[in-house]
């Protein structure tokens, strides 16, 4: 960048308000994962404390690992949530490429009731949900929760790329039919690697809430079998006892796997994010 | 080998009508150019002819085959877009090579047809690069090469030059002659361009608001427009439209080009006050405003000094004037 350009007050004031802002969103994940480190009695005398060899106590871990299948709940929440992470981008993109490509009564109006479900929680429906999974013998299965993420998904994902569908070039998409490439074609090779940083903003924001969600598992999915993470770190918190240890020890290992998908999507992300404003 | 017959063509986007029953006829071989306003619906006839929008009423004839119901890969036709629209993730290369490979020519085939498309266009040392890797006139000319590769019956090119650079164009355009020379398809061609126009094209279709005005050589639009609107619309600078009646002329107006008025300081038929003048070097423009007739056009060949709110005189010849009745047809008398 040009030095006229920048100025190094402005930049300094600029990093030292964005760094305040990291430290303050990061503090509660500090917090969880130092703490799952120490002994019961250290969590509550000083919670801000770093683990000291007297302190650190690895018991949260061996308890999170040898009580309940934790091995088996993480690979539910996986299972869930990459499913419907693929569904929701696969059939979201789909469904955005048709509105914003294809000219049909009632486009519009399709969007917009698409678009609702942005607007309206889906929890509003969970009872009806519930009799929905009863009559078709689904409770209890991950089916039923991918099925469920999947429709929470779709709204945000679909009203996203749609947006972004609209700006590639009509020009390309022509040029594509008079080469002879299918609709399936063009969507899948010229469309989709155009509209790349707008799917991985949709899959994080699809794949957080679905990995941290709580209420499904719990009403749809809460057999031993068929548990999450989210919902198995739950034994842990008692009416009466809480094992503190025990649940920071397993949220702190919760986050690892969404930590990775991020990784793999956050430099999309990126550029998804200054894709509007660079160019 | 491809010629092509459009039949009272029309298009609506629901209630906007934007072809209003189009006839034309283009020969084997001819190199047929589209002008009109913007949003005269040039652009979607050419789409209309590609298959890439259906015609609302009418018949699309390519070649003697009615295509209405044709995709547009089955046409034989091969379409130049003002953007380009190379495939961002394929070298320049399998751009070429795409169309071709899709139709189910073997790998050989394809090999040979891109080599020789290329060597045509000078795009040897391009073709390993990607098209974000290249300027905007080696991509248009990529993509005029992606055309050639099918050796299709019709070409059709949207505003090819129209975001290159002057210089570009011109090299351009001679290419494109160039190939219509070799290659003796026929070309439809939308430009906004007159020059590109002018000399390019065989015939002309003049369309204004979704409908024909004329179809001719670019000769006869000039010297023998048939309304108005498309003498106004040929030529640069435009026709001047003069008040016939003053003029002791027929019909409403008098229409005369810039060079076939006369411009003296002494003595002519319209007093008139010089507003503007262009010097080009090789020609100059005179703006001459008058009472009656507004803002006057006057072209003079070299160097020619005026003086801005100088009076002046102007004569039209009368031999060379179009007279045009109240609804702008022409009066032929
Ligand atoms: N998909 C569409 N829906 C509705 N109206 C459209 C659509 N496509 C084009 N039009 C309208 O049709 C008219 C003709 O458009 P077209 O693109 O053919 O113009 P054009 O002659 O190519 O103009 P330009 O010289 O500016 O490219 C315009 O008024 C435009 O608004
Ligand atoms: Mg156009």
């Amino acid at each position: 960048m040009s030095s006229a350009r920048t100025s190094r007050s402005r930049s300094l004031a600029a990093h030292g308000i964005l760094m305040l802002y990291t430290v303050i969103a990061l503090f509660p994940v500090f917090v969880i994962i130092v703490n799952s480190f120490k002994s019961r009695r250290a969590i509550f005398a000083e919670p801000l404390a770093l683990p000291t060899p007297a302190t650190a106590d690895l018991v949260g871990y061996r308890t999170v690992l040898s009580q309940g299948d934790f091995l088996l709940y993480f690979q539910n929440s996986l299972i869930v949530t990459v499913a419907s992470l693929a569904a929701v981008l696969l059939f979201g993109a789909m469904a955005a490429f048709a509105l914003s490509e294809y000219r049909f009564r009632g486009n519009t109006l399709m969007g917009l009731y698409l678009a609702l479900g942005i607007m309206i929680p889906i929890r509003l429906g969970t009872v009806a949900i519930l009799q929905l999974m009863v009559a078709s013998g689904l409770v209890n299965t991950l089916l039923a929760l991918i099925l469920v993420y999947t429709a929470q998904g779709l709204p945000l994902a679909i009203f996203i790329l749609s947006e972004f569908m609209r700006t590639v070039s009509p020009d390309l998409k022509n040029a594509g039919r008079i080469d002879g490439l299918s609709e399936y074609r063009i969507f899948f090779r010229l469309v989709l690697p155009l509209v790349r940083p707008a799917m991985a903003t949709v899959a994080v924001f699809t794949m957080i809430p679905i990995w941290n969600d709580l209420w499904f598992p719990l009403i749809l999915a809460p057999a031993e079998a068929t548990k999450t993470v989210t919902l198995g770190a739950q034994v842990f918190i008692g009416q009466f006892v809480t094992n503190w240890n025990a649940v920071l020890a397993a949220l702190s290992l919760a986050i690892l796997p969404v930590l990775v998908l991020y990784l793999v999507f956050s430099r999309q992300l990126i550029r998804g994010i200054t894709s509007g404003a660079v160019k | 080998m491809g010629s092509l017959t459009l039949t009272a063509v029309t298009k609506s986007f629901g209630a906007t009508h934007v072809i209003k029953g189009v006839d034309l006829e283009v020969a084997d071989g001819e190199f047929c150019v589209f002008v009109g306003p913007s949003g005269c619906g040039k652009s979607t006839l050419l789409r209309i002819i590609a298959g890439l929008e259906d015609a609302t009423s009418g018949d699309v004839v390519i070649d003697g085959r009615r295509v209405n119901d044709v995709p547009p890969a089955k046409r034989e036709i091969a379409m130049v877009f003002q953007s380009y629209a190379l495939y961002p993730h394929l070298s320049v290369r399998d751009n070429m090579g795409l169309g071709l490979k899709q139709s189910g020519a073997d790998a050989a085939t394809v090999k040979e047809r891109v080599a020789a498309a290329s060597a045509m266009l000078s795009l040897d040392p391009l073709l390993e690069r990607r098209p974000a890797e290249l300027s905007g006139g080696q991509r248009q000319r990529v993509a005029i090469g992606r055309s050639i590769v099918r050796t299709p019956k019709l070409f059709l090119f949207d505003e090819p030059l129209s975001n290159l650079d002057a210089a570009l164009r011109v090299a351009t355009r001679i290419e494109i002659a160039r190939l219509h020379r070799e290659l003796g398809a026929t070309m439809i061609y939308v430009t906004h361009d007159q020059v590109e126009a002018m000399t390019l094209a065989d015939r002309i279709v003049v369309l204004n608001a979704g409908r024909v005005e004329q179809v001719g050589a670019p000769m006869t639009l000039y010297n023998d427009p048939a309304n108005m609107f498309v003498a106004g619309f040929i030529g640069s600078p435009k026709m001047n439209f003069l008040a016939a009646g003053p003029l002791g002329q027929p019909g409403k107006t008098l229409g005369i080009r810039p060079e076939h008025v006369a411009i003296d300081r002494g003595q002519g038929a319209i007093a008139a006050t010089v507003s503007h003048v262009e010097h080009l070097g090789g020609e100059t423009n005179v703006y001459a405003r008058c009472e009656e007739h507004g803002l006057v056009a006057v072209r003079l060949f070299g160097e020619h000094r005026f003086e801005v709110d100088e009076r002046v005189f102007l004569t039209p010849d009368p031999a060379r004037g179009f007279h045009f009745a109240e609804d702008g047809s022409r009066l032929r008398v």
